[in-house]
């Protein structure tokens, strides 16, 4: 069946958008590449999203200005779209559609792969548990990330989302001279200004060299978009799966990514869902995201971190809320610790990692941390309370107790969550938080085994039982 | 037979020149063979929903028909396997393919390896019907399979063999020549019959106090859990896969993370059913499709799970469907949907959304079984729903609720408190709490409806005194209504607050729920009076022995009578001194 890989067409009917409508008779392929010859030789790819007797519908990587439907050829190729794979990847950047953006030649390829990627057989897949140091206390301690997790940062316009991922990433072992560690990046439709930051700050840590970058700026083709996070994802899986790599896959913004999605669909005449966007929205994120993970007998991992913008920082629009959905768990920024100059903002209470009680306890990371979290989540929530009465009242109408969980959860935000830029151990980060125990008497903590008390408790406490106040 | 493909869009494709096809035909497509299923047909065009990945298929490509409706195999060897959502072996096609999942991968539902040791209980000379056992298969210790007289067939038996088989030999004949196996196959779109359907009288414990005491479903009953994001169904319904009081359990991962379903399988594998000592494998079934398998299969997961489940009922067992999510299924009925350009409803869903959903959960029930009226199964479903946003007016949530008669409502306010299970108090609830009552009072206690009152009642006055206190904070309450939330906080974190994870409080016996509940009810009965007499709220807060109570629940079986005899006499005790103060 080779008829399909020189025939050449030049019957587009109608250019809509990133979209081209071509007239054939002949057997096209679903999902195959396309080629577009212009009149003055230009070239551009495409893919074939829609296949009929009567045509195709064709989407085009690339702007559709200059095509001219009497003058532009269409050629037809046998295969889906596919990356080029090499360890020499290393080291490079290159654009949302694989050119290479540094001014070196494309690596000589060892291997071809398609983007789509196949599902994992669930049965092949072995549990995420080794516990990633991200050097921040309110992941590490509270919500803790694990090799092989699919972990978002919801941000919000203005939060320091990109600089919280390079705190990740320079923690997370890359910067170090270990070759078993690689991260992929990749922008899509990011803003000059965020791509340089980046650039500047893998090349400043010494990422770079473990790095495979992918940047699809905010005016470049719609349609690349779609591409982008698909090229990561192929180049880790070929990273973490053949060359058994723990691989860290860094996504931005996936926001702008739905967008073009949404984009794509409406040029497509679809029946849009919630917001507009297309009902598959949940399917097209479950098949990135979840190309995440560990299989059975090989080293490496995909570690994922999408970050997206909450619009308006509404939890509930459809971005957040499918990807919350399909990840384990999301790091959640807070747009009022922000204003309080707390670095990194990131609130504890949306927050959530589900793979986290895999990757804690004795031999991870101790014994103790999982009730130590569970009772700085509760004396938290409680003091959150007490400021939601104590904004009605004011702090003279809160009992005494009241007022220590009030004063638990301000030196929680100042101290535990408001780090700054300096990465903690996971020792550092389970001694902050016992410390800010010593806040409270012992009788509250009811989370904890009294043997994990006396054990690990450290600094200079109150002790419970009979506390008595004067008031 | 055959035709070919005129139009290809994503999981969906048009076909033409296919003769005498009906609607549920199963096809196969292309050179690579994928299987599709007819779901419309329109002047000689049949639509197809494609169960792979479509990608590379092309226009012209040959569509075989095979004259059959969509189905399942069924027979030994169900039960311990995990499947996609149209019934292949995982196992199997990982042992084929590799630890991707291929397009065009082939492997049998059943094994045609694995001998089992088929006893018969027909002889020659016996007239047999739909439902008649056969003879019977040890499948697991606890689970004796039944071979039953599949559908269609009548007769009278000439031949009967008895020994070890694979599933595909022939172990009983006909007098008219019929040739039998200990395999059936059933379109899974079809309700297995019943003989008559039954009250439901008796609950399905899952070891949960907060469902099992507050919030009860029956054996053949429907409940849903819907929560957005974090507020654990996925982790109650796998801890309800784990230790619910059931003879078979069959996981449907519909639509879920990859990562999760390699957790459930992993627990359930190195976990024993704590009743039995078997591992919970043994009794359980699973079908995973996760959200970056195909669409279509998702679709058609849920029914594969509950014909399975069906199959079970009809050998007499209770079996327990767990559905996670059914919200994945529905967006699944509307990609599909918006690919046939149909008119959309509300939120894009097809028209047809709610009849759909009715129809799956009205296969559950407790019911007489079809071809051998005295015994009796059931099904009992617990479909997870995953509101947009949390919002639960959406139309999977209301469509469910309507189907529904156990409502577990899960509450992120709680989740983000790390209260688990996080199903709340005010907005859940059990239509068939009255119907389980007499089931309760014969083997429980003849108060259970007197404790669950009272119970409910301390939870509601906290509600109340809660918006007081947002107003004047809880200083400025009297010494009475502060008894009122220690009172509520006690039944909060002593009883309705459950680990997933800690060795005896992860499951707990109705036995054991009605005793940790009597006690703290004893107590706040003993601390209002206390109260009354002059003792601070302050006091009985920081008292030991409230810590002590709060802490029963992890007390094992054997050991939790003397623990409530001890506590008790140290809170009469210590209760007394602080009057004294």
């Amino acid at each position: 069946m080779n008829d399909l890989l020189t025939r050449e067409l030049r019957s587009i009917e109608s250019v809509k958008g990133p979209l081209l409508f071509v007239k054939s008779s002949s057997a096209i392929a679903y999902g195959g590449m396309v080629s577009i010859i212009m009149d003055d030789g230009q070239v551009r790819e495409g893919q074939i999203v829609e296949a009929s007797e009567n045509g195709a519908v064709i989407q085009v990587f690339g702007p559709t200005e200059r095509i001219n439907p009497e003058k532009t050829t269409i050629r037809f190729h046998e295969e889906a779209i596919k990356l080029d794979l090499s360890p020499l990847c290393l080291g490079r950047v290159f654009s949302g559609s694989g050119e290479p953006l540094d001014g070196l030649s494309a690596p000589a390829p060892l291997l071809r792969r398609g983007v789509i990627g196949s599902a994992i057989n669930p049965l092949r897949r072995a549990l995420p548990r080794d516990f990633l140091q991200t050097g921040i206390s309110s992941i590490d301690g509270l919500n803790t990330l694990v090799r092989g997790q699919k972990l978002p940062i919801f941000s919000g316009a203005g939060l320091p989302a990109n600089e919280i991922a390079n705190f990740i990433i320079s923690n997370a072992g890359l910067g170090g001279e270990d070759g078993g560690f690689a991260l992929v990046f990749a922008g899509m439709g990011i803003t000059f200004r965020e791509a340089d930051f980046f650039r500047k700050a893998f090349e400043s840590t010494g990422a770079i060299e473990h790095s495979v970058v992918y940047m699809n700026l905010a005016d470049d083709p719609v349609i690349e978009r779609l591409l982008t996070p698909r090229f990561a994802l192929t180049m880790a899986e070929y990273l973490a799966f053949e060359l058994e790599m723990h691989t860290l896959v860094v996504m931005t913004d996936m926001t702008h990514y739905c967008n073009a999605l949404r984009e794509i669909s409406s040029a497509m005449e679809e029946i849009p869902g919630r917001r507009g966007y297309p009902g598959y929205m949940y399917t097209d994120l479950a098949e990135l995201y979840e190309r995440a993970g560990k299989i059975k007998g090989r080293e490496g991992s995909i570690t994922l971190v999408p970050i997206l913008t909450m619009p308006d920082d509404d939890i509930t629009h459809p971005i957040p809320d499918l990807t919350g959905y399909i990840t384990e768990g999301q790091i959640v920024l807070d747009r009022d610790l922000f204003h309080k100059g707390c670095f990194p903002p990131i609130n504890p209470m949306p927050s959530l990692s589900r793979l986290m009680n895999h990757g804690i306890g004795e031999g991870r990371t101790r014994e103790d941390h999982r009730q130590l979290a569970d009772q700085l989540y509760m004396l938290y929530a409680r003091g959150i309370e007490q400021r939601r009465v104590a904004s009605i009242i004011g702090e003279e109408g809160l009992s005494a107790m009241d007022r220590k969980y009030l004063s638990f959860a301000e030196e929680f935000e100042r101290v535990y969550i408001g780090q700054g830029t300096l990465g903690r151990s996971i020792e550092e980060t389970l001694t902050t938080g016992w410390r800010l125990l010593n806040l409270v008497p012992q009788s509250e903590l009811v989370r904890i085994k009294k043997e994990m008390i006396e054990k690990y408790r450290v600094g200079e406490h109150s002790d419970g039982g009979a506390e008595k106040e004067q008031d | 037979m055959s035709g070919a493909i005129v139009m290809i869009s994503g999981p969906t494709i048009k076909a033409g020149g296919l003769s005498d096809c009906f609607m549920g035909e199963v096809v196969r497509l292309g050179a690579s063979q994928l299987v599709g299923e007819v779901i419309r047909l329109e002047r000689g065009i049949a639509t197809i929903q494609v169960y792979e990945n479509t990608t590379g298929l092309k226009v012209g490509e040959e569509v075989s028909q095979t004259g059959k409706l969509f189905s399942v195999e069924l027979g030994p060897g169900l039960l311990g396997r995990i499947y996609d959502g149209i019934q292949r072996p995982l196992g199997e096609l990982a042992e084929k393919w590799g630890d991707l999942i291929e397009r065009g991968a082939e492997a049998d539902g059943l094994s045609k390896k694995t001998l089992w040791r088929f006893t018969p209980v027909v002889k020659p000379g016996d007239k047999i019907e739909y439902g008649f056992t056969l003879g019977t298969v040890q499948e697991s210790k606890n689970i004796l399979h039944k071979i039953m007289t599949p559908q269609g067939v009548t007769g009278e038996v000439s031949h009967v063999e008895e020994g070890e088989f694979p599933v595909d030999h022939t172990v009983v004949t006909l007098t008219d020549g019929a040739k039998l196996d200990m395999r059936q196959s059933w379109n899974i779109r079809n309700p297995r019959p019943r003989a008559k359907r039954l009250s439901l009288t008796v609950p399905a414990l899952t070891g949960q106090r907060v469902i099992d005491t507050l919030f009860p479903i029956a054996e053949g009953g429907v409940a849903i859990i819907p929560g957005g994001f974090g507020s654990g169904k996925t982790m109650l319904e796998q801890t309800i896969a784990k230790f619910a009081l059931a003879d078979v359990v069959v996981y449907i991962g519909c639509g879920e993370r990859g990562n999760e379903m390699a957790d459930t399988l992993e627990e359930l594998a190195s976990l024993k059913d704590p009743r039995t000592g078997r591992p919970l494998m043994e009794r359980t079934a699973l079908i995973a499709n996760t959200s970056n398998m195909p669409v279509a299969a998702r679709e058609a997961s849920i029914y594969t799970g509950v014909t399975i489940a069906e199959y079970y009922r009809d050998m007499g067992y209770n079996v327990v469907v767990l559905a996670d999510s059914t919200s994945r299924w529905a967006e699944a009925l509307r990609e599909i949907s918006s690919r046939l350009e149909e008119i959309p409803g509300e939120e894009g869903y097809p028209p047809y959304l709610a009849s759909r959903l009715g129809a799956f959960y009205e296969r559950a029930g407790r019911v007489s079984i079809a071809g051998r009226e005295e015994e009796t199964g059931s099904i009992t479903i617990i479909g997870a729903v995953s509101p947009p946003g949390g919002d639960f007016s959406e139309p999977v949530t209301q469509s469910s609720l309507r189907m529904a008669s156990t409502f577990w409502g899960l509450d992120s306010e709680l989740a983000y408190q790390r209260h688990f299970p996080a199903i709340n108090w005010h907005s859940s609830y059990s239509l068939t709490y009255r119907s389980l009552l007499k089931w309760y009072e014969d083997n429980v206690s003849q108060d259970w409806d007197e404790t669950v009152k009272k119970t409910g009642q301390i939870l509601q006055r906290e509600e109340e005194l809660y918006e007081i206190v947002q107003v004047i904070g809880a200083d400025a309450l009297e010494e009475k209504e502060r008894t009122s939330l220690l009172a509520a906080q006690l039944i909060r974190e002593g009883f309705l607050r459950q680990s997933a994870v800690h060795p005896t409080d992860s499951h707990c016996s109705i036995k054991r729920q009605e005793k940790i509940l009597t006690l703290i009810l004893d107590y706040i009965a003993a601390v209002e009076r206390a109260v009354e007499q002059g003792a601070q709220v302050d006091d009985i807060i920081e008292s030991p022995v409230t810590e002590r109570i709060l802490r029963i629940k992890e007390i094992s079986e054997e050991h939790i009578e003397a623990e409530i005899r001890d506590v008790t006499a140290v809170y009469t005790a210590s209760l007394a001194e602080l009057i004294e103060s």
